[in-house]
Formats: structure tokens, sequence, C-alpha cells
């Protein structure tokens, strides 16, 4: 038990501390003892250790303290009484050390850090950018030096990531564009009930599936399972030195690490969006079907409405997702820096990177097929 | 230590360790490579549990103790791991602060001056405000110690302290080593197996060796160096590399 009594003497103050004054101890006591200084200007200090039984470097640490709280507030006689000699060692140890937080450097006020932020943010993203350009140029320059010399490329690492990305997403991918299909089938078949149209949510799931939500639903579900893994799995490399070990191998970390898997994110997105279309193409049927429709019916609207072109304008989105994909996880990889946090980090903004590139090639698919009237087919039937 | 059998899942590595270690000694388990010196000291913290035996600390078993006796003795120790093992999100004082907030009452305030106290043993006390990844190596070593000894533990375990560090760092964390039993009468518990530091800083050692699973020597440096008997320990004491070389 740490007790500390307080009193008050001709000459100034006693503290006479008894018990045990270590951590847990002098954790009940700490505040008392330090306040109980204030308004105490020009009074000696006592500080009698006479009644304790044990005493460690957290006991010196508070008696220092004191000490100094003592003399910054014009205490200037401290008298230490009561302590033995591997105490008084302690005390002394403690005594050499400056227990005040160093601030850490900080230049100019906030305005100017804001704008030196708001800089260094600038300055990051036109790094980023420079990196991510360079860097699939170089990817370009190995795939199609690869197309000239096939044996180069490392194709059992393309097959094998091609199972992790691709045949290993396909039950999170059935799930995700099976549920979509229906709920969508689901929302709009109550309205369109109303006009008794239902039969046409056929043609809605169908083209949205197959134009849009296929694409960018396998697009988001392998941004957030493959480009993870790819910038987790690169980024451990990196931190391991496994990459700096490859390079002076002479073995271009491009072409025997990110070309296998560029090659096989951009051949399974398509066959994986394919996959997507189908069973929530099937989503929807089951709300078509659950409505007393004949799924000939269902079957005859989406075949009759979706055209090859939607299909194709589809697919080619796919090809560019599947590639964007797998190079932003691959960069954020290789941008891994030191820490135990990096490679978490690193899968975070290959998400995060990919997600934004998904949704703005998105959006650039669509202008590109406005203006060059994908639909104009489907329009005039 | 009492009759222990390291080793996990039941497979011992190493047989029948019995030694003692007193207080305020620094005790450095030596032994080859892969030979169980660092499993040896996983048990001895409880962090595994040996195949069989006791680990005694005042008399109580680190191996069956449970509940709040397991936490009074953990609290009793300090461990000090081989790459530091701090932690990467927090600066140096809040890696030290931990502990203490978490086992005992303390306010921040109060917390913050025992921290410094603790970096200002290492002399890191300037850099409290930094992050791990900032230090160099020594430095994180030191650090590791710092937070090792946030609840003045009696007895204090370093793995590998030296590994990786230059001759001068590794001599000027032994001196911080011998400092710190002298001053605050700490007993060190010490896996390692660099030569130089062993002769500098032990007062008793045991060494393992993998083929007889077991100790083959034990006693002070200076003793197993100047005695032929044992002709592993002789050869690892006695050992210099320039003349192996050239023969």
């Amino acid at each position: 038990m740490t007790e500390l009594h307080i009193k008050q003497t001709d000459t100034g103050l006693a503290y006479m501390f008894s018990g045990r004054i270590d951590a847990g101890g002098i954790a009940g006591i700490w505040d008392r003892a330090c306040n109980g200084l204030a308004g105490h200007a020009g009074a000696a200090l006592t500080l009698d250790l006479s009644g304790v039984t044990y005493f460690d470097m957290a006991g010196a640490a508070l008696i220092v303290h004191l000490e100094r709280i003592a003399r910054d507030g014009n205490q200037d006689t401290v008298r230490m009484t009561g302590l033995d000699k591997s105490a008084a060692t302690l005390v002394e140890r403690v005594s050499q050390t400056d227990l005040a937080v160093p601030a850490p450097a900080r230049a100019g006020g906030r305005i100017r850090r804001m704008v030196e932020n708001q800089g260094r943010g600038l300055g990051e993203f036109w790094q980023d950018a420079k990196t991510f350009i360079s860097f699939f140029g170089e990817l370009c320059w190995f795939f199609f030096a690869g197309l000239l010399r096939p044996g180069r490329i490392r194709w059992k690492e393309t097959l094998r990531v091609a199972e992790q990305a691709g045949v290993n997403a396909l039950p999170i991918v059935a799930l995700i564009s099976f549920i979509v299909g229906l709920v969508m089938a689901f929302q709009s078949a109550i309205p369109m009930k109303m006009f008794g149209a239902e039969i046409y949510v056929a043609n809605l799931i169908g083209l949205a599936m197959v134009r849009e939500l296929g694409p960018l639903m396998t697009a988001i579900v392998l941004a957030g399972r493959s480009a993870s893994a790819f910038a987790a799995e690169i980024g451990t490399m990196k931190i391991n030195e496994e990459i700096d070990a490859l390079s002076i191998m002479g073995l271009e970390p491009v072409r025997f690490l990110i070309l296998p898997r560029v090659i096989a994110s951009t051949l399974m997105t398509p066959l994986l969006t394919v996959f997507a279309i189908l069973v929530g193409i099937l989503g929807g049927a089951v709300v078509i079907l659950s409505m007393g429709h004949p799924f000939s019916a269902y079957y005859n609207q989406v075949v009759g409405f979706v055209t090859w072109g939607d299909f194709v304008g589809g697919m080619i989105k796919c090809f560019v997702f599947g590639v964007l994909i797998a190079a932003t996880g691959c960069i954020r990889g290789y941008q891994t820096r030191q820490g135990p946090s990096a490679v978490g980090e690193a899968a975070t903004r290959a998400v995060v990177s990919s997600i934004i590139l998904i949704a703005v090639f998105d959006g650039i698919f669509s202008i590109i097929y406005y203006v060059l009237d994908v639909g104009k087919i489907r329009l005039y039937k | 230590m009492k009759h222990l059998y390291a080793g996990y899942d039941g497979q011992a590595i190493m047989e029948d360790l019995t030694f003692d270690i007193g207080k305020g000694e620094i005790f450095v388990i030596l032994g080859g490579s892969g030979c169980g010196k660092s499993t040896v000291l996983k048990h001895m913290i409880g962090l595994v549990p040996p195949v069989s035996g006791q680990v005694l600390i005042h008399g109580q078993d680190m191996v069956t103790a449970r509940g709040k006796a397991r936490t009074r003795l953990l609290q009793q120790i300090g461990v000090a791991f081989q790459n530091g093992a701090l932690f990467g999100s927090m600066t140096l004082l809040e890696n030290i602060m931990l502990p203490m907030t978490a086992f005992t009452d303390l306010s921040d305030d109060a917390a913050k001056t025992l921290a410094l106290a603790k970096l200002g043993l290492v002399n890191l006390n300037r850099n409290s405000h930094r992050l791990p990844g900032e230090l160099s190596g020594g430095m994180r070593k030191r650090a590791a110690i710092a937070r090792a000894m946030a609840l003045d533990p009696e007895v204090l375990f370093l793995d590998e302290p030296s590994a990786g560090l230059d001759p001068l760092t590794s001599a000027e964390l032994d001196r911080l080593i011998r400092d710190l039993a002298q001053t605050l009468g700490i007993t060190f518990v010490i896996v390692t197996h660099e030569l130089e530091s062993i002769l500098t800083i032990a007062d008793n050692t045991i060494m393992l060796e993998k083929e007889t699973r077991g100790i083959i020597a034990r006693g002070h440096p200076k003793d197993l160096k100047a005695d032929p008997e044992n002709e592993y320990a002789y050869r690892f004491f006695n050992r210099n590399p320039g003349k192996e070389m050239i023969s």
C-alpha cells in the first residue's frame, strides 16, 4: 500500500512517503504530490522516504519530477531523507535525464503548413502519374517483346495467377452478379407492372448486365480481391529485398513478376464478366419466372434486345479494366515503402486507385460509346 | 529451470535442462545456430509451453501459472525481441507508455514522465517523439530495452541484442547492459553468440549443443575459454577466423 502524507512545517512542506513506491503505487499519489506544491513558492521541501518498503525507477522518476517542480517554483531548498544507497543511485541516475518531451520541429504557421501540404500532395500526384505512365510504357514494351518471343513469358506463373485471380473468384462474382440481377429485376418490376410491361424487365436486365453492370461489378470485385493481393504480394517481396535480388540477377522485375499478372488478369476479366452477365441474367429470370412468365419469353426478350454491339462494347471495357486492375495493383506493390504498415497501405492504395481508375475509364467509355452510337442498331430495330 | 524438455508439439529438441540464475546476474545462453537457444528463451518467458519441466521465477512456475498469477509473473519480466518488436505506428514515448497505462492507473502525464526516465536510461529521451521506423538498428534495440523495462521488471530477457549491429554499436549496447545491471540490479538473461559480448558482459553462461540435446558447458566465459577439456566450448571461445582461413 502506497501512502503520502503532506505536512506543513515551520520552514515549508514535508512529503512523507510510505509503502511500495513503484509504478502501480505512485499512480494513486502522483497528482496529489504534484499539485500539493502549488502556492508554496519559497518554502523548503523535504522528501522523506524513511517509511518506504520498496523503491524502483518509477519512484525515482516521481522524486526527481517533484524536485524539478519545486525548483521551478522557487523552492530552492529541497532535501531528501531516508534514501538508502540503491534508492539514491536510482534518483541520481534519473536526475541526469531531461524529463520534458521534446517538441517536434515545426516551421512556419498554419497557413504555410497548409500550402506546403497541398503543394506536396500535388507534387506526389504528379509524380504518381509519371510513374504510372512510365511503368505502363515499360509494361507495353515487355508485352510486345513477349509476343515476339513467347518463350520469355512465364506461362506457368501466368496460369497460377489466372487460377488465383480468375477461377477462385468465380463464387464471389457469381453471388454478387446473381444478387444484382435479382434485386434490379425486383425493383424495376414494381413500376413496370403498373403498365403491364413487366416482361420488359428482361430487356432492362439484359442490356444493363451486358453493357454496364457485368463488366463494372466484375471489375470492382477483382479490384478488391486481386489488386490488393498483387500489391501485398509484390510489396512483401519489395520489403524482403527480393525485387532487388531479381534486378541484381539481371531479371527485369516487370517481365518476371508483373507481366504474368497483367496477362492473367487481362485474360480472366472478360471470362469472369461473361460468367457474371449470365448469372446476373439468371437472377433476373428468377423474378420473371416468379411472376408467371415462361423462361422462353424471358430468353427471347433478352436475345432479341441485346445486340452483339452491346456485348463487344462490354468486352472491350473488360480488357481495359483487367489491365488497369493488374497494373495498379502491381505499381502500388512496387511503391511499397519500409515499415510494418507499408504492405497494408500498399494494398489499400491499390484498391482505391483501381476503383477510381475503373470509374474514370467507365465514364470515358460511356462517352465514346455515345459518340460512336453503339446502341444505334437496337434503336432502329 | 528444472528438468525442462524444450521443443514444440511434444517433440523435444533439448532434453533435461536444469540451471539456476542468480539475482542481478548477467546470464548468457550460448550455442550454435539452430540448437534451440531461442526456443529455450520462449519457454522461459512463457510464450510457448515446453514439452515438460518447470520454469521457476521466485518459486512460481511460469509454465503452469494461469490468470492473475501469470499476469503477475509476466510483470516481473521484460523481453526485448531480436528485431525490437516496437509498434511501428507509435512514437517511442507511446511504445514505452503502453505497458504502463495498460497495467497501472498512472495518468498520462505521470506515465509520460516515467517513460522519459526509461528512455533517458538508454539515452533516447531526445528521440521520444520519433517513430521506430525513423531510428537506426542500434537505437531500436535500445528502445526495445527501454520498453522491456517499462514496469521495472526484475528479470530482463534479450534475444540476440547485438545481431545486425556494427562492433562499435554492439560494444555500446554491452556497456549499457552492464550499466543497467549494476545500477538497477536487474537480472539479465541473454541469448547470443557474439563472442565479444559474451566475454565482456557475461557473469555466467550455459552452452547448448544440438547433437547432445543438452547443456555441454556451464560457468564463467573466461573459465570456459581457458578449459581445453570441453572441446566444443574451447573451440567456440578460441576461434580465430584468420588462422583457419590460412590453414
